[in-house]
């Protein structure tokens, strides 16, 4: 392998890896309250809101299941507006962000409904508030799953994050894509591939990890 | 545990309060609505009382009704219908945050304990005082007079996944004690312990009523919660309060059928299954009447039917028998048999000393 192309995989790592953070974070940041929201709205719940709950949820789901291509392609007006291009990391980052977040929503609604509803309960009868509830209660006791998902949430954005490449969004999908497939450099699309494994075992092993560091339910010996 | 002012200073602690109970529900009603548009009544025309200090023990099969009562006390259902009055306040009528506010001197004890998995003993127990907006030197104080009074100091940094159910549950007192409730309420609190534990975890409910005067309310399906704790019962049974009154009243003379049936459950109350299988309604020839005599307090321990056998020369058949402690006084319990051409002449010289009797039947 030719410096030249180790130069060329570390960019793109370095790329795949900020379109990813990023993405990440932002998409986390509006899914949690999403997901905390569409968690404790329901019918007798502590923010009942059924109606907006059901449309929220419908929203959720329509943006989940549009293939994430066509996502991309669909919301180049939107992109420009937000970053003045349709093409780059920075570009791509508006997609991914998009698509995450009603994943990452979803995820924390989830790990959000596994927690005993007798602790709400509890908390309730001390006399707390439905946001003290949410900040002392379901957050802290959801956390381990609400990890996990995140992890789960970065794997897929990894994956999509190559996706991107085939419409000029940078990364180690691009480099795949032009190299690999392109000029036809199998070695170019291993290393690629490669790379992308190792990324995925890191963050699934680092996720696995905390989770079970904050997961008091179980004895730690 | 066994205090030396114990029984009696609670005693003269309820003589010298005022007579307005600090719990009161007048009149109240709860419907759920149900499938089918079809409404579900948990409880009718409920009136129920509880004294300052007292501990009250509310008995029922499931699904009779008692989790709602329990609940209605800190706002978590609201009636139907009806008042409930908690330290003055209608607490079906207060806005949301006066009812927080208002559920801060209301205690909660749970039978799944409820803690945060995520928080070590001293931290659930810190939570309600968080929540209440405490500041960190007061938390930390008040934390470890609880830690202390339910004897967990050596405890606090543990997770309740390293607990044992009954520290678990002395956690959870802990915590409903943090703001210095006036009531606590106990929602099956022993039922998921074996007896032993149940037991201390009793006797401390006991301590804490004791000592701190706390006024408790307590649901349970357990005969043996109410016999060593409460003061004072009532029977619920399909969503009504069937019989209610002084715990020893109401158990050693149960006038509804629920109420029996509970004692029934009780060592030494139900027939032995040899004369349970033999029971007829009717007297036939040779057979023998079979008898539950009662013995209440003072009399708990006479040699009645020494003197039966002595001064009327009826000889009695001993089938069952049994000296219990209900609310601390002594009960007796035993069934006899008795020659039917004595029956009369035997129940009339038992009331006359002051016995309870009750002719279950003859067994031939």
């Amino acid at each position: 392998m030719s410096p030249e192309m180790i130069r060329l995989i570390a960019n793109s790592t370095g790329e795949t890896l900020y379109m990813v953070a990023v993405s990440a974070l932002i998409a986390t940041l509006f899914g949690l309250p999403l997901g905390v929201f569409l968690a404790t709205s329901g019918k007798g719940e502590l923010f009942a809101a059924p109606w907006v709950n059901r449309v929220l949820g419908v929203i959720v789901n329509a943006t989940r299941s549009t293939p994430f291509i066509i996502l991309v392609v669909a919301i180049i007006p939107f992109t420009r507006l937000i970053a003045g291009t349709s093409i780059g990391t920075n570009a791509a980052i508006v997609p991914l962000t998009i698509a995450a977040t009603p994943f990452i929503a979803r995820l924390i609604e989830g790990a959000i409904r596994e927690v005993d509803q007798g602790l709400i309960e509890a908390a309730r009868a001390f006399g707390a508030s439905p946001l003290q509830i949410v900040r002392k209660v379901l957050i802290p006791e959801a956390l381990p799953g609400i990890v996990l998902g995140l992890t789960l949430a970065v794997v897929s954005l990894l994956g999509f994050s190559a996706m991107v490449g085939a419409v000029g969004g940078g990364g180690l999908g691009d480099l795949g894509i032009r190299y690999g497939y392109q000029r036809f450099m199998p070695e170019m699309m291993l290393a690629v591939v490669v790379v992308l494994i190792v990324l995925v075992q890191a963050v699934q092993s680092i996720g696995d990890r905390l989770a079970r560091h904050l997961n008091k339910r179980i004895r730690h010996a | 545990m066994n205090a030396p002012l114990g029984y009696l200073g609670g005693q003269t602690a309820q003589r010298l309060i005022p007579a307005e109970p600090i719990v009161r529900l007048e009149k109240v009603s709860k419907t759920f609505p149900g499938r089918d548009d079809q409404p579900v009544t948990a409880l009718r025309e409920i009136n129920l009382a509880v004294p300052q200090g007292s501990i009250l023990g509310v008995i029922g099969r499931s699904g009779a009704g008692k989790s709602t009562l329990i609940r209605l006390v800190n706002g978590l259902e609201k009636p139907s219908s009806g008042k409930v009055i908690v330290d003055g306040a209608d607490i079906a009528a207060l806005p949301e945050a006066a009812l927080r506010h208002a559920r801060r001197s209301i205690g909660m004890i749970f039978q799944h304990f409820n803690l945060l998995s995520s928080r070590t003993a001293a931290q659930n127990i810190a939570l309600p005082l968080e929540v209440a907006g405490y500041d960190k030197a007061e938390i930390g104080t008040r934390v470890e007079e609880l830690l202390a009074l339910v004897g967990l100091s050596d405890k606090r940094n543990r997770y309740p996944s390293e607990l044992s159910g009954g520290q678990k549950q002395r956690v959870g007192i802990a915590r409903a004690l943090a703001t210095k409730p006036k009531v606590l309420l106990s929602d099956e609190a022993t039922s998921a312990l074996d007896p032993e534990t149940t037991r201390s975890i009793l006797d401390l409910l006991g301590r804490i009523n004791d000592e701190l005067g706390l006024t408790i309310l307590l649901i349970t399906h357990e005969m043996a919660v109410i016999r060593n704790i409460a003061r004072e019962v009532a029977v619920i049974e399909g969503g009504r309060i069937v019989e209610q009154g002084d715990v020893f009243e109401v158990f050693t003379r149960p006038q509804h059928e629920v109420t029996r049936s509970f004692l029934a459950d009780e060592s030494g109350r139900a027939l032995p299954p040899y004369v349970q299988s033999r029971l007829t309604a009717e007297a036939a020839p040779g057979s023998q009447a079979v008898v539950r005599i009662g013995f209440r307090g003072p009399h708990a321990t006479d040699p009645v039917l020494a003197r039966l056998a002595r001064d009327l020369s009826i000889e009695t058949n001993i089938l069952s028998g049994s000296v219990d402690e209900i609310a601390g006084r002594p009960f007796g319990t035993l069934v006899v048999g008795v020659p039917e051409q004595s029956l009369a002449t035997t129940l009339d010289f038992l009331n006359k000393h002051g016995l309870d009797t009750e002719v279950l039947g003859h067994v031939a």
